[in-house]
């Protein structure tokens, strides 16, 4: 049997981990502004069938991608309204919209169960990609792979060096006191709201256009809720929910690699590795208490009532 | 519906005994159908819900049907059968094997309903009757294929769960590749799920950075199909083998054939049977012969006398000359299962738990 | 302009409309939804909330029916309640569910074919300690390292899947199953059955043991100083931490009582509804419970009747599948809408709507 080739690994752990990442780095700043939604798998999958469905219709794959983050936001909207001007509990009404993205995608993507996607080509670096090494890693995916690295770069930038993000940060940290200072809690909020949608939507997407690619009802099978698991894993920064997901793809990707290379571990062991690790993990790192508690918003999860 | 439903009821009350039978044949037959998934998921269920449209298409207003895609097993399966049992539901189709408890205990309640259960074994009651496809024929016919396409001799089969089903058709896939291709070696990746189309589709890219180059998979997405297209693209030569639907669009490569859960002709047949009064409950396993298990187009990759080869194959199974099972057949522990010209019993398929000889690795368990 | 102002106290008489309201406006949107599917309205409607209830033809079987639905979402939902009201996050029901459930089965057939009446409470109490000493992992996490239960309990879910599908098809396999997977049938075996209790109610012990959690739960919450403290810690962590109320004790209380209980759902529901272990035995009932908490605004009544209206759901979103042809993925959107509109107008409850420009209070 032959060994495992660490360069194309590495390579397919990228594509196998983007979806969740987008899905994650979206409600990374969702719940920065104090927000909690646990819609993510609803949204990721309404990205999908939306994704999936416009790029068939129009045979491109980037009209798919745009589509999909409006289709996310939309549905985030839903939750927007519910939790930011009716002041509905946070957690139920994200459960609420996981299922109901599931129900009425696959209602939408009835019509398109078993077409195939136009194909979403890799970015074309010339000689770059041919390069030993770091051409596979780095310069042979599609546009979506670096715009995910591109969009973790931004929303780091903005969160920690911009006003709008300290204002961002101010109003998940305490809603009355950053409405004390004039900030505009709610509309801020459906912001982070719309843009976490908008990230499970192209994430979505990026599983029906190119990880998979097709559509099927469920075929999200449980991504959403590893995108949120992500969150808390990098305790609410950005770089770490690039570790965070490449992690868990790597470990899902490296597992089913070696089964194909043969080597005996058991397979209930292995096909279990990715959650147990993803814990030891985190484990190892919430022993730095104090340093964990600071990045969790204090605010969230809270309603936000002005006259309160 | 209801409605009507009511007024057969008040009808029958009425005219007991006289006009009972009359009314009977008045109305038009009712089937019912249970999915484990959605029917959208064009494997499995949606196999069995091509079967149900047959039925409609072929009886036309003598019958009605029913139905209820992702039922859960247990108490949601046991309480929708009832339901349609007591909706008027003449027969029903029970199409997952984790249906098989809930069959026998609605059957026990409703004497005059007839039940039918996909895959399982067990039959408790006069009026159930179990079904299953010798799905390891059209195994035997893609292995042979896969044996003789292969050029790196690695091939790979992206398996469910460890069951006797699952190993009977990853036996029977190796045993024919191995017999065109002694070299062959067999890959086996378990992704416990029989639907998880981003797990799957890793699973080929697994085996295809492995050197695999034929893939075959005993789970319904069409993911790995769709990877193997991928990897065309970048220059690999891969194929691959539509299960459980056609999935033709990946024709002519990666996929180069098919293996077709065709349920059409058991379902018009017993439908048949119930409406002209022949029906009897019984234990089914049909498979080429019945057409209930079909090769799907073999395409122009493969080159004419492998196709004509995988005909001939397809016609001695269809014939009853050949079964794939046919010793010499030793196990992977070197012990004999088949001795020279012996023939699998049943008993012996439906509970297989070890791999043949050649095989490398382990059965989880 | 329209504002909301805060009422004093909620309002009696909007806490008892607004599942009225909710309900009248799902059928309002879910009527729409039906049309544009193409199907009767209205006859969809009945089919969903009144036939399982009502109708001549299915309401004899339907309505134990709903004690058969309801009874696991209740139990679970009163043990996450409590953790909940006091912000600690239990995710991972579903996986204590499937661990009570295995526990519990693991050890009844450890004794098969023994015939003994002290079998079945013994695997009880089996099926609580499982649940709970699955609860227990992020519990210890959380108090030993800070980590975060969200997440571990979440991944435990998954983990204990696997350890479902490798138990249906390794230990606990039938070895009269021929290889097939799943374990032998508990609801056949005398010594391990959970039957129904009184014949043609449904009553099992698993919803005996729901109503029960119901009541205890009313008295803890009013009547007693833990109650207090957990509702204390909700509300006002740092007043709670004055008041003397341990956290690291409140974490293992809450999410061990709501591990047992999702463990004691799945027991009682593999020796009697679902009968045995197999590869899919857990159908969400963990996930599906959060959302019952919550409807029911984590409060036991609440949750009771939260548990019925969900179950009611899914029996008349059966018949009307069947019935009327309506797919599956509607009647997911309808459910959908009915919690969007539940969870919606509770602002009514809590909150005055002003018209018009108001002085800002």
């Amino acid at each position: 049997m032959d060994a495992i080739n660490p360069v194309i690994l590495i390579a397919s752990l990228i594509v196998a981990s983007t979806p969740i990442l987008l899905a994650a780095l979206g409600e990374l700043v969702c719940e920065k502004a104090g927000v909690l939604n646990l819609g993510v798998e609803g949204m990721m999958i309404f990205g999908a069938i939306c994704g999936f469905a416009i790029a068939v219709e129009t045979e491109s794959p980037l009209l798919g991608f745009l589509c999909a983050a409006l289709a996310g936001a939309a549905l985030s909207m839903i939750f927007g309204v519910l939790t930011q001007f009716l002041l509905s509990n946070q957690v139920a009404t994200g459960l609420a919209l996981t299922l109901f993205g599931l129900g009425f995608s696959a209602l939408v993507g009835q019509g398109y169960v078993g077409l195939k996607a136009p194909a979403t080509p890799a970015v074309p670096f010339g000689p770059l990609a041919d390069l030993p090494v770091v051409g596979p890693i780095l310069f042979s995916h599609d546009a979506m792979v670096y715009a995910s690295i591109a969009l973790v770069a931004a929303v780091w930038y903005v969160l920690a060096h911009t006003r709008a993000g300290l204002i961002l940060r101010a109003v998940g940290e305490s809603h009355d006191a950053a409405h004390a200072l004039g900030y505009k809690v709610v509309r801020i909020r459906l912001l982070a709201i719309a843009f976490g949608g908008a990230l499970a939507g192209l994430g979505g997407a990026y599983l029906s256009l190119v990880r998979v690619p097709q559509w099927t009802e469920g075929m999200t099978a449980g991504a959403g809720w590893i995108a949120l698991a992500i969150v808390v894993f990098a305790s609410w920064r950005p770089w770490r929910i690039v570790l965070g997901a490449y992690l868990f793809g790597g470990i899902s990707v490296l597992q089913l690699n070696l089964q194909a290379a043969g080597i005996k571990i058991p397979v209930e062991l292995l096909s279990m590795s990715p959650y147990v690790i993803t814990i030891v993990v985190l484990v190892l790192m919430s022993r730095d208490r104090t340093r964990t508690a600071l990045n969790a918003p204090a605010a969230l999860g809270r309603s936000f009532h002005a006259s309160s | 519906m209801n409605f009507r439903l009511a007024l057969k009821g008040a009808a029958l009350a009425v005219a007991t005994g006289l006009a009972g039978i009359a009314s009977a044949q008045d109305e038009p037959l009712k089937v019912g159908f249970i999915y484990c998934c959605p029917i959208g998921d064009l494997g499995w269920s949606y196999q069995h819900d091509v079967g149900r449209q047959a039925i409609e298409e072929e009886y036309g207003d003598r019958v009605e049907t029913i139905f209820q895609e992702s039922v859960s097993e247990g108490a949601d399966a046991e309480r929708v059968m009832t339901q349609m049992a007591l909706s008027g539901a003449d027969i029903i189709f029970a199409t997952s094997f984790g249906f098989m408890d809930a069959t026998n205990n609605v059957a026990a309640r409703f004497p005059d309903v007839q039940f039918e259960h996909a895959t399982g074994y067990k039959r408790e009651h006069p009026n159930v009757t179990t079904y299953n496809s010798r799905f390891y024929e059209g195994r035997a016919v893609v292995g042979h294929i896969a044996g003789k396409m292969t050029e790196t001799n690695k091939i790979g089969y992206i398996a469910s769960y460890p069951i006797p089903e699952v190993i009977m058709g990853i036996n029977s896939f190796f045993l024919h590749a191995q017999k065109v291709n002694p070299d062959v070696e067999l890959t086996v990746v378990w992704v416990y799920s029989w639907f998880d189309p981003a797990k799957e589709a890793d699973a080929a890219r697994a085996m295809i950075e492995q050197g695999v180059d034929v893939i075959t998979q005993h789970t319904d997405s069409t993911a790995p199909q769709a990877a193997a297209e991928e990897a065309i693209a970048a220059g690999t030569r891969v194929f691959t083998f539509g299960q459980a639907s056609d999935m033709l669009p990946y024709a002519p490569a990666p996929r180069i054939a098919s293996i077709i859960d065709n349920w059409n002709p058991y379902y018009i047949k017993r439908v048949g049977q119930l409406l002209d009064g022949t029906y009897e409950s019984m234990e089914s396993w049909g498979g080429m012969p019945e057409g209930e298990v079909v090769i799907g187009e073999i395409t122009d990759e493969v080159p004419a006398d492998i196709k004509a080869e995988a005909e001939a194959m397809i016609a001695a199974i269809t014939a009853g000359e050949y079964h794939p099972f046919t010793g010499p057949i030793m196990k992977q522990d070197g012990s004999v299962f088949l001795a020279e010209g012996e023939v699998a019993t049943d008993e012996q398929l439906l509970t297989m738990n070890f791999y043949i000889e050649g095989i490398d690795g382990d059965i989880p368990n | 302009m329209i504002r909301l102002e805060k009422r004093p106290n909620p309002s009696r008489l909007w806490t008892a409309l607004t599942p009225v309201v909710a309900v009248v406006l799902t059928m309002i949107a879910g009527g729409i939804l039906f049309a544009a599917l193409g199907k009767d309205p209205f006859e969809a409607l009945r089919t969903i909330f009144w036939d399982p209830l009502f109708s001549e033809q299915f309401a004899a079987f339907s309505r134990p029916q709903l004690l058969i639905k309801a009874g696991p979402l209740i139990l679970i939902a009163i043990g996450l309640s409590l953790g909940f009201r006091a912000g600690i996050w239990n995710i991972g029901a579903e996986g204590q569910y499937i661990m009570g459930a295995l526990c519990g089965a693991g050890l009844g057939l450890a004794f098969y074919p023994t015939q003994s009446a002290l079998i079945f409470p013994a695997m009880v109490v089996a099926g609580a300690l499982g649940g709970w000493a699955w609860a227990m992992i992020p519990a210890v996490l959380k108090i030993r390292f800070g980590t975060n239960e969200i997440l571990v309990s979440l991944m435990l879910v998954y983990v204990a899947e696997a350890l479902l599908a490798s138990a249906a098809l390794g230990i606990l396999r039938s070895p009269e199953g021929g290889g097939f997977p799943g374990s032998r049938n508990l609801s056949q075996i005398d010594a391990m059955a959970n039957p129904e209790l009184i014949a043609g109610t449904g009553m099992h012990w698993g919803v005996v043991t729901g109503f029960a959690a119901v009541i205890a739960a009313y008295v803890l919450l009013n009547r007693h100083i833990l109650g207090y403290q957990i509702k204390l810690t909700g509300q006002a962590p740092r007043a709670a931490r004055f008041a003397g109320v341990n956290p690291s004790m409140l974490v293992a209380l809450c999410l061990g009582v709501s591990g047992a209980l999702a463990g004691l759902a799945g027991l009682f529901e593999v020796t009697g509804p679902a009968g045995q272990i197999s590869i899919d035995f857990n159908s969400g009932y963990g996930f599906t419970a959060i959302i019952v908490a919550f409807l029911g605004r984590l409060h036991p009544v609440g949750i009771l009747l939260a548990g019925l209206l969900m179950a009611l759901t899914y029996i008349g979103g059966e018949l009307a599948q069947f019935m009327l042809g309506i797919p599956a993925a509607a009647i997911q959107a309808f459910q959908g809408m009915l919690l969007f509109f539940l969870l919606g107008v509770d602002v009514l409850s809590n909150y005055r709507i002003r018209i018009g420009k108001g002085a800002p209070a």
